[in-house]
């Protein structure tokens, strides 16, 4: 395929430079008319590389474990429990993994994801493989992520084609139970809250 | 629309790539696409975005990056609506390339502050609308339509037999607010298919597929007749 490549693999059509004035002219006649404010761009911008991450997310997973009254609630309407801690601005479904049911999720049709929760997606995900494949051959995807799964764990797939994004709740590892809650967040990992990994046990790290 | 965004289950795709330690932007453009569209997302809205990107030529959106996809659909939106004109954008890019910038990036606190209100809105999918019709165990068949517009129900499940999973409620319905015909909210459901449902002969073991699918994509199904 023609087009450009940068140092990380991604297509381009056109060769960075082009890209980058094409944007600041788009941002230059919204400002001209008064549509946008540099500024907000800044701190949209800042908010998402600063603030909002897979920390935030890591928090709700760590008070569920410790929690199970917090559990339950997470799992019945995860956006009323995501706002008990100080997160928003969207509609959750949390989906909890167990000794037999491992969640994964995807979106097939572009790239919906908890980022208000977890920040933004990382480019695999957002990548014609995954989305193409997860739902077809999600067994091989998880081995190609180092996660085998016996066939009698179920697969449940969720593929976000609506505006509820998903969440996935991991199993707390084993020998944690002496560790607080703030020490459990340190444990989960983006790639464990999409279902592409386990939180492994603080000895195997 | 039968477009390339329509993925789930194509063949030909490789190994999923990752990259350590990524960055959350690759590159400055890529954050200013971002927060722009975030920015004015009281122009257009969700469904309008999604199908703007879903127009791309198919050639173009497999050679593109994600944020290249959403500038594109970004300026196809913005000229659709007026907003822009193609031939403005292009001399506002020769006038920058050429060291004169007519509106460089400055303070406009009036305008930051009503921005920052409205990204800190939480945007209201769920709407009122009529009673669903289906209850949580029912089993229900995908319609199989080739709509030329906008859906959220992927090719793949298209003709297919679920079960409802989980009522969700009322959403708007990103088939009409994709093209001006209003919102239209209405019932919203979490619809369970077996991989074999949808994969046949191919299909893994235990790996079924959940998708959240508007009541008018779908139609009462006759009991299954055996419980595989």
């Amino acid at each position: 395929m023609s087009g450009a490549h940068d140092e990380h693999g991604h297509h381009h059509r056109e060769p960075e430079s082009v890209l980058s004035l094409r944007v600041r002219a788009l941002e230059s006649l919204l400002i001209e008319k008064k549509l946008v404010s540099s500024e907000a761009v800044d701190r949209i911008v800042g908010a998402y590389e600063q603030d909002i991450g897979p920390h935030n997310g890591a928090k709700v997973v760590a008070r569920a474990w410790v929690d199970p009254a917090y559990r339950q609630r997470l799992l019945a309407d995860g956006t009323a429990a995501i706002e008990e801690l100080g997160f928003g601005g969207v509609d959750l479904q949390v989906v909890e993994n167990t000794p037999g049911v491992h969640n994964l999720v995807v979106c097939t049709l572009c790239s919906c994801y908890p980022h208000a929760l977890i920040g933004l997606p990382p480019v695999w995900y957002k990548s014609f493989e995954y989305r193409s494949r997860a739902v077809r051959e999600p067994r091989v995807v998880l081995r190609e992520f180092g996660v085998d799964l016996p066939e009698s764990v179920e697969i449940r797939i969720w593929d976000s084609s609506a505006e509820l994004r998903y969440l996935v709740l991991p199993q707390r590892p084993p020998g944690t139970e002496r560790l607080s809650e703030a020490a459990l967040a340190e444990l989960v990992t983006r790639d464990a809250m999409i279902g592409v990994a386990v939180v492994p046990a603080p000895a195997a790290r | 629309m039968n477009g390339i965004h329509d993925m789930g289950g194509m063949h030909g795709f490789g190994r999923v790539e990752r990259e350590k330690d990524e960055p959350v932007f690759h590159a400055a453009w890529e954050g200013r696409v971002f927060g722009l569209t975030r920015a004015y997302r009281h122009l257009f809205n969700i469904d309008e975005s999604r199908h703007a990107i879903e127009r791309m030529a198919p050639i173009d959106y497999l050679g593109s990056s994600y944020y290249e996809r959403w500038l594109d659909g970004n300026v196809r939106l913005l000229v659709e609506k007026g907003v822009i004109t193609r031939e403005e954008l292009e001399r506002r890019m020769a006038q920058i390339a050429g060291g004169s910038d007519p509106a460089p990036p400055h303070s406009d606190p009036k305008l930051l502050e009503r921005m920052l209100r409205a990204t800190r809105e939480r945007p209201h999918y769920r709407q009122p609308g009529p009673p669903p019709r289906f209850a949580t165990g029912v089993r229900v068949l995908t319609r199989n339509d080739a709509p030329v517009g906008h859906t959220r129900l992927p090719r793949y499940a298209r003709g297919k037999h679920g079960v409802i999973d989980r009522v969700h409620g009322s959403y708007i319905f990103p088939d009409t607010n994709a093209h001006g015909q209003g919102q239209q909210p209405h019932a919203l459901y979490s619809v369970r298919f077996d991989a074999a449902e949808l994969w046949g002969g191919s299909a893994e073991p235990c790996a079924p597929v959940h998708l959240d699918l508007w009541e008018r994509y779908l139609k009462p199904a006759a009991p299954a007749r055996s419980t595989s």
